[in-house]
């Protein structure tokens, strides 16, 4: 459950100051998938920051769960993203030297597992997004649908109870984006997750729940048609 | 995982990771190479001022060169005086044979109590005194220079007449060899310690005050002398005990004869006198005291050690070695700077190209401090192999150099020492060369590059310093970066 409250979030640029989140109240219960749409600038991908714990409201408060995450330490941040969030990014950003194991086990990292146990939870999570064949080859030897399931694998690993996507559809093609989503919704319904993702494609935000459109910093909710 | 995505990594950017290593690797060559070379100069100039000043030696006592004409026993002219008697006359002609024994040329020589002085002094283990002599014999025929003195100012007189051709000329050889004197009880310090026996014996404590004599061997082989032979000494026949080879090439402890102190100071009319006096300290650590208080103890001497020796060795030695101590050092230093520079840079370079790697592994709850360990790690493993290779380099660098062997010349000068060149003779008179001018002594060294276990730990702990330095530079600036920023530049 995420509970925001009057979330401001200002850069200061060449010394102008830029308002990316302008006052966003907004309550996300568990287990709903939340599609943001905006235009480009708009400030989706500063509310997904402060949403997936990497950075701090300038005022106001964000809760998850029992966290408030616009005040505790550094530390505690890095736990809940640890533990509590999975992230999906445009451009998949996974370590090109590394497998696609190995890219799976990087989110075990910093918990206590042992490396068997690691390795084991990371080849599952593979079969799971339907990549066990691709497990040891590296993201250049994998296509962009490929990448990317394996970056669902590294975020669902770890069993979240959050899952975060910033155009996760965005640098792919017509029938791979179908394939993802799908994947996704999948996810979100065997597990129960909460599901937060950005997208430009009316198309995808129309299979999410609840659509939010941001512009200017300013949240409006939009009702399906 | 921590090693498995580091070797990843490395290998991943093997071009990067070959240029750091090189860095490394060469610096680490440098330090060994210019280390050991150091050292090996080092040895090698201990082992000129051996080779002058003898083994076990610490200090020698001298006399201070007395101003030109103070003294009447100082260095001069050697002079043979003939009265009108001398030799035996037949036929016009004078035959003459006359043997001298005076101190070296060069040399002042000082009191026996001298000895006993510094035998008194603290810390003094050993100490010995010699004499520096030379033995001059003049050979020869005269004219009957009586004839000359019979017909005073008989201007177109009769031409004086004798002499071996016959109208009033001369023939005459000069022979000299140097002739040092020892005590031969002192066996741990001075001459003693750097002779070898190669036939027949050493002088021993029983041939205090007996007419017997040791040749070096290579003025017994010019001469023809052997074991058993004679040797006149100021025209005293003395017996050949022994043929010795100096392990020294220098000039005070080497001779071509050596025979009893006590019968050298007799015999030249030098009683109770030493030109030397060399002496053995308890320890490295008490040389400077010793050398203070024997200066304090004899103001009029000159008292040197091996260190003030050793500011006299000169030559392609010596500036190689200074040049190395200063250059070398630097360039050891400059390069060392430089690997460790490359290697920060492109550590920071590397970190700013992986911003959206690290900014993954931030979102995905990785903390700063394994990031940090990250990097760190991937450095100093790169600054490990460098290191290895860079004592793989040096190592050979060091074999080749041990192989090839490159020759320095040193010249120690050893000032107011006495030299043991020939003497020169010629019509007229034997010519001697007057003041006491400084001998000097070359030796052609090879040089062995000796390599250190410490030193080579030492390079490696540098580089592997150098890995950590530049990891953490890295490092820090990947902590540094804002996870929301790392994903932004890319988004
Ligand atoms: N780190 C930053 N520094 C300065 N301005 C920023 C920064 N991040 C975002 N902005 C600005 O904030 C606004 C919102 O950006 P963003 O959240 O990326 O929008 P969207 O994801 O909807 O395209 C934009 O005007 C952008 O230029
Ligand atoms: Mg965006």
């Amino acid at each position: 459950m995420y509970t925001l409250t009057n979330v401001s979030k200002t850069y200061e640029q060449k010394g102008r100051t830029v308002t990316a989140l302008e006052n966003v109240s907004l309550e996300i219960p568990d287990g709903q998938m939340v599609a943001i749409q905006g235009p480009t600038g708009g400030g989706k991908s500063t509310l997904l920051q402060m949403l997936g714990a990497l950075d701090r409201p300038s005022t106001g408060t964000v809760q998850l769960g029992e966290s408030e995450l616009s005040t505790v330490s550094d530390a505690a941040l890095t736990r809940i993203r640890a533990t509590e969030i999975g992230f999906i990014f445009q451009g998949f950003n996974l370590i090109p030297t590394l497998t696609a194991v190995e890219n799976v086990e990087t989110a075990l990292e910093p918990m206590r597992v042992s490396a068997t146990e690691r390795r084991a939870r990371a080849l599952q999570a593979l079969e799971n997004v339907g990549l066990a064949e691709r497990a040891h080859h590296v993201p250049t030897e994998m296509s962009g649908g490929q990448q990317q399931r394996v970056a669902i694998a590294r975020a669902l690993v770890k069993e979240p109870t959050v899952l975060l996507a910033d155009e996760p559809t965005g640098n792919l093609d017509e029938d791979t984006r179908d394939d993802i989503m799908q994947l996704i919704e999948t996810q979100w319904k065997d597990r129960g997750l909460t599901v937060i993702l950005v997208t430009h494609d009316t198309a995808v935000a129309h299979r999410a729940e609840r659509r939010l459109h941001l512009t200017a910093g300013t949240v409006t909710e939009l009702v399906n048609a | 995982m921590y090693f498995r995505y580091l070797r990843r990594e490395l290998a991943g950017r093997r071009k990067q990771s070959i240029i750091i290593a090189a860095g490394m690797a060469l610096a680490v060559a440098l330090v060994i190479i210019v280390n050991s070379v150091a050292a090996g100069m080092s040895n090698a100039q201990a082992s000129v001022l051996e080779s002058v000043y003898g083994v076990g030696t610490d200090i020698t006592v001298s006399q201070t060169p007395a101003a030109p004409g103070e003294g009447d026993s100082g260095p001069g002219g050697q002079r043979f005086d003939f009265d009108a008697g001398a030799g035996t006359t037949t036929d016009g002609t004078t035959t003459v044979n006359q043997s001298r024994l005076e101190a070296a040329r060069g040399t002042s020589t000082l009191d026996a109590a001298a000895l006993t002085t510094v035998q008194g002094v603290d810390n003094v283990s050993a100490a010995t005194g010699t004499l520096s002599l030379s033995n001059t014999t003049f050979n020869g025929e005269l004219p009957d220079f009586s004839q000359i003195q019979a017909n005073p100012g008989a201007g177109g007189g009769t031409p004086p007449q004798g002499g071996p051709d016959g109208s009033g000329g001369s023939a005459f050889d000069v022979d000299s060899f140097t002739v040092l004197g020892i005590d031969p009880s002192v066996t741990e310090v001075g001459p003693l310690s750097s002779l070898e026996v190669t036939d027949g014996r050493m002088l021993d404590t029983g041939d205090v005050g007996t007419d017997v004599v040791v040749l070096d061997s290579g003025y017994a082989t010019t001469e023809s002398i052997a074991v058993g032979d004679t040797l006149a000494v100021a025209g005293t026949d003395f017996q050949v005990v022994g043929i010795v080879t100096s392990t020294t090439t220098g000039s005070d402890s080497a001779s071509n004869t050596y025979i009893p102190l006590d019968v050298a100071q007799s015999l030249s009319g030098l009683t109770d006198q030493v030109s030397s006096v060399y002496v053995q300290a308890a320890s490295a650590t008490t040389i400077s005291q010793v050398q203070a208080d024997i200066e304090k103890a004899l103001p009029d001497t000159t008292v040197n050690t091996q260190a003030d020796l050793a500011s006299s060795v000169s030559g392609s030695l010596a500036s190689a070695s200074s040049l190395l101590s200063t250059l070398g050092f630097w360039l050891a230093v400059l390069v060392l700077g430089a690997a460790f520079l490359i290697s920060a840079l492109f550590t920071i370079s590397n970190v700013t190209r992986r911003t959206r790697e690290f900014g993954t592994l931030k979102a995905i709850g990785w903390s700063n401090g394994r990031i940090v360990k990250q990097v760190a790690g991937e450095s100093t493993v790169q600054a490990a192999f460098g290191a290895v290779a860079g004592v793989v380099i040096a190592l050979i660098g060091v074999v080749v150099i041990n192989i090839i062997q490159p020759t320095l010349s040193a010249t120690a000068s050893t000032a107011a020492t006495p030299s043991d060149g020939p003497m020169m003779g010629g019509p007229g008179g034997p010519m001697m060369g007057g003041a006491a001018d400084a001998a000097s002594n070359a030796v052609d060294l090879a040089l062995q590059a000796p390599v250190s276990v410490v030193v080579i730990l030492i390079a490696v702990g540098l580089a592997l310093l150098g890995g950590i330095f530049a990891g953490t530079v890295g490092g820090w600036r990947a902590a540094k970066l804002r996870p929301a920023e790392a994903l932004r530049s890319f988004a």
